[in-house]
């Protein structure tokens, strides 16, 4: 029912899809592509029908029922990191830069150990579906919840923004959709996986899409690599002759010369991880702490692997890409790429491998976006059904069955949102709010977060106020910052100079946490730090956690 | 989970011993990560031309690829540390509190 479903959706898309008459930009049709994304998209909508079937309880539709392994979670976490951003955006910045891509990538990844030593296991010993539970653990369920869910609301929806208009860019090139459409079938199957299949379908996507992309950036590196003998130093001697930074291209260069703005990116990147609401659910899926922390353990490694296959990929572009006229605008070697900056890995893929290659890695692309959208859509209709609705709303006395239901309906608000927003910012360039997305979670609810779980004196007054200062400032710093003051609404010039705002937004939210705390002496601030002893001892010994069903 | 129960264990040495050992273990390697983290951004910053050297003589490949590649890598070891140590000590003195805590 759910494939037919599919097919039918994408028929007409093919029928508008016709002549390429549209902007320089859109290619004809790639049917290798297609038909790869289709077995994907077939196979998964399976998985799918298979996963509702075994979905019964809030627990599984949130968490998987608990029953994920830490090896299997790793691979889902790993895949939630691994966007499209990251195969297409870190190799198209190394393409471009050289060294400071690869400065670049180290600060995305180098938070992830912060996660393991600080986060994981008071994370699964402490919650149950959603971060909400940690924050809110000793103190007023209400109002932390709300903050909470805001919190992770932004973060969600500037994230599916940002994957929604990539999608829709991708798809547009590689399969020859009209940009619209394409939005709309992302958003349409990711509608399908998050409704039906819940937490156990968004898993089984993921780590099926994560196999398919190491094995495909791997791939692709070891071509191309085979080109320089899997010499490095062969490969660099290359590089530097044709790209027109020459020699500078093997240092850092003028993208992390303003110390300021390179400081706070870092730090948003670093404690941003830690802050993202689909990341964190899934800590929930395993079974304990010590499988949590394997998790953890394992995607770093698939991440860091990853992360190097891509520098490499950017490395090997700048003179296998680069000095072939065909995936230039106008054969041009100076001007733009065709299709885009971020094609680049795409090029590589084309000139190591062909058409079906490049066929397969535009359909993992694709599935890259669909898992991650999947899981954030995932990660807000949680966020709204469990902690707002469940919590708020009813107090923590809803009725499974009901929360069930305002997740799902949730998941198809959230994937109609997610299609009119995405088809709004078309033309934006989206790439700030990766930044802004990060520097948000950095700002907003990593704060609240680790104070919950680490400072005894964290009371409900001081976390609403330094959480709610963390967003709001990090919002409003962005919005009156160059990037969109300036770009995008036109002013002369930017009121808060700076691109990134997590190096003023951050620490002003722990301090006015940790001073709104410290100044509470209500009666409910006692009861707070009194809390917070029981608290440690779950946290630390996981006696009372929530437990796994089987799986 | 009552109260007395979690005094208990509160006031059983082992938990402390846990507690201390997780806690300086944890944030001793959170330093010691994005300590090498923000030094090689301060290199980045400050000392580029470190970075930019060679590896050998007459070679192209500067030193800083390697670097850079090295602390991913570091970083994960790192993680590595941590998850084998919780993994056995930390496991055992938990699982001792815990059977204790029963009793």
């Amino acid at each position: 029912m759910n494939k037919l479903l599919a097919t039918l959706l994408l028929a007409p898309a093919f029928a508008l899809a016709g002549p390429a008459v549209e902007a320089a930009e859109k290619q004809p049709l790639n049917l290798t592509a297609i038909a790869m994304f289709f077995v994907f998209v077939a196979g998964t909508l399976m998985i799918t029908w298979w996963a509702a079937r075994r979905t019964k309880s809030a627990s599984d539709f949130y968490t998987a029922g608990g029953g994920i392994t830490g090896f299997q979670n790793g691979l889902a976490i790993a895949g939630d990191y691994m966007s499209a951003a990251t195969l297409l955006g870190l190799s198209s910045m190394v393409f471009a830069k050289g060294y400071d891509g690869l400065v670049y990538t180290v600060g995305f990844f180098v938070g992830w150990p912060v996660v393991t030593f600080l986060i994981a296991e008071r994370l699964r010993n402490l919650g149950k579906y959603t971060f909400a539970d940690i924050a809110s653990y000793r103190l007023d369920q209400k109002k932390i919840r709300t903050f909470a869910a805001f919190g992770s609301l932004t973060v969600v929806c500037f994230y599916l923004i940002v994957q929604m208009v990539g999608a829709g860019q991708l798809i547009k090139l590689l399969f020859g959709l009209d940009y619209p459409v394409a939005v709309m079938v992302v958003g349409v199957v990711m509608m399908l996986y998050v409704t039906f299949g819940g937490m156990i379908a968004t898993t089984w996507v993921q780590i099926i899409k994560a196999v398919l992309l190491l094995a495909g950036g791997t791939t692709l590196a070891i071509l191309a690599m085979s080109q320089f003998g899997f010499s490095y130093e062969t490969l660099a001697q290359r590089a530097i002759e044709v790209h027109k930074g020459g020699q500078g291209i093997m240092a850092p260069g003028s993208m992390l010369a303003d110390p300021v703005n390179a400081a706070s990116m870092s730090l948003g990147l670093v404690f941003g991880i830690a802050g993202l609401p689909h990341i964190l659910m899934r800590f929930f899926t395993v079974p304990n702490a010590r499988e949590a922390r394997k998790s953890v353990f394992v995607a770093t490694g698939f991440i860091g692997f990853f992360f190097i296959v891509v520098c490499t990929m950017g490395f090997a572009a700048m003179v296998i890409v680069g000095t072939n006229p065909q995936y230039f605008v106008d054969g041009d070697l100076a001007g733009k790429i065709a299709g885009g900056g971020n094609m680049v890995a795409m090029h590589l893929a084309h000139a190591v491998g062909g058409n079906l290659f490049l066929g397969f890695l535009s359909a993992v692309a694709f599935a890259t976006i669909l898992a991650v959208v999947s899981g954030l859509a995932l990660a807000g209709a949680s966020s709204i059904s469990h902690d707002i609705y469940a919590n708020v709303i009813c107090g923590g006395k809803a009725d499974e069955k009901t929360e069930i239901k305002v997740s799902k309906i949730s998941a198809i608000v959230l994937g109609v949102l997610a299609i009119i927003l995405g088809i709004l910012f078309e033309k934006m360039n989206v790439a700030f709010l990766v930044g802004l997305t990060f520097g948000i979670a950095a700002s907003a609810n990593f704060p609240i977060l680790i104070l919950s779980m680490y400072w005894k004196d964290l009371t409900t007054r001081g976390a609403l106020l330094g959480g709610f200062t963390g967003l709001i400032s990090a919002v409003l710093m962005v919005v009156l910052s160059p990037s969109v003051w300036v770009t995008v609404l036109g002013h002369e010039s930017a009121i808060f100079p700076y691109e990134h705002p997590a190096l003023f937004s951050m620490p002003l939210a722990f301090l006015v946490s940790i001073v709104v705390s410290l100044l509470d002496q209500s009666a409910a601030a006692k009861r707070e730090r009194a809390a917070f002893d029981d608290q440690f001892v779950r946290a630390q010994t996981g006696i009372g956690a929530a437990a796994a069903n089987d799986h | 989970m009552s109260n007395k129960n979690n005094d208990r264990i509160r006031a059983n040495p082992k938990f402390r011993e846990l507690a201390q050992k997780r806690s300086r273990t944890a944030w001793g390697l959170t330093a010691l990560v994005l300590g090498v983290y923000y030094s090689y951004m301060l290199l980045v910053g400050m000392a580029p031309e470190w970075l930019a050297q060679p590896l050998s003589e007459g070679g192209t490949l500067s030193l800083g690829v390697p670097v850079g590649a090295f602390i991913i890598f570091f970083a994960w070891a790192c993680t590595g540390l941590y998850v084998r140590r919780a993994n056995s000590e930390f496991d055992r003195l938990n699982a001792e509190i815990v059977e204790e805590a029963g009793k």
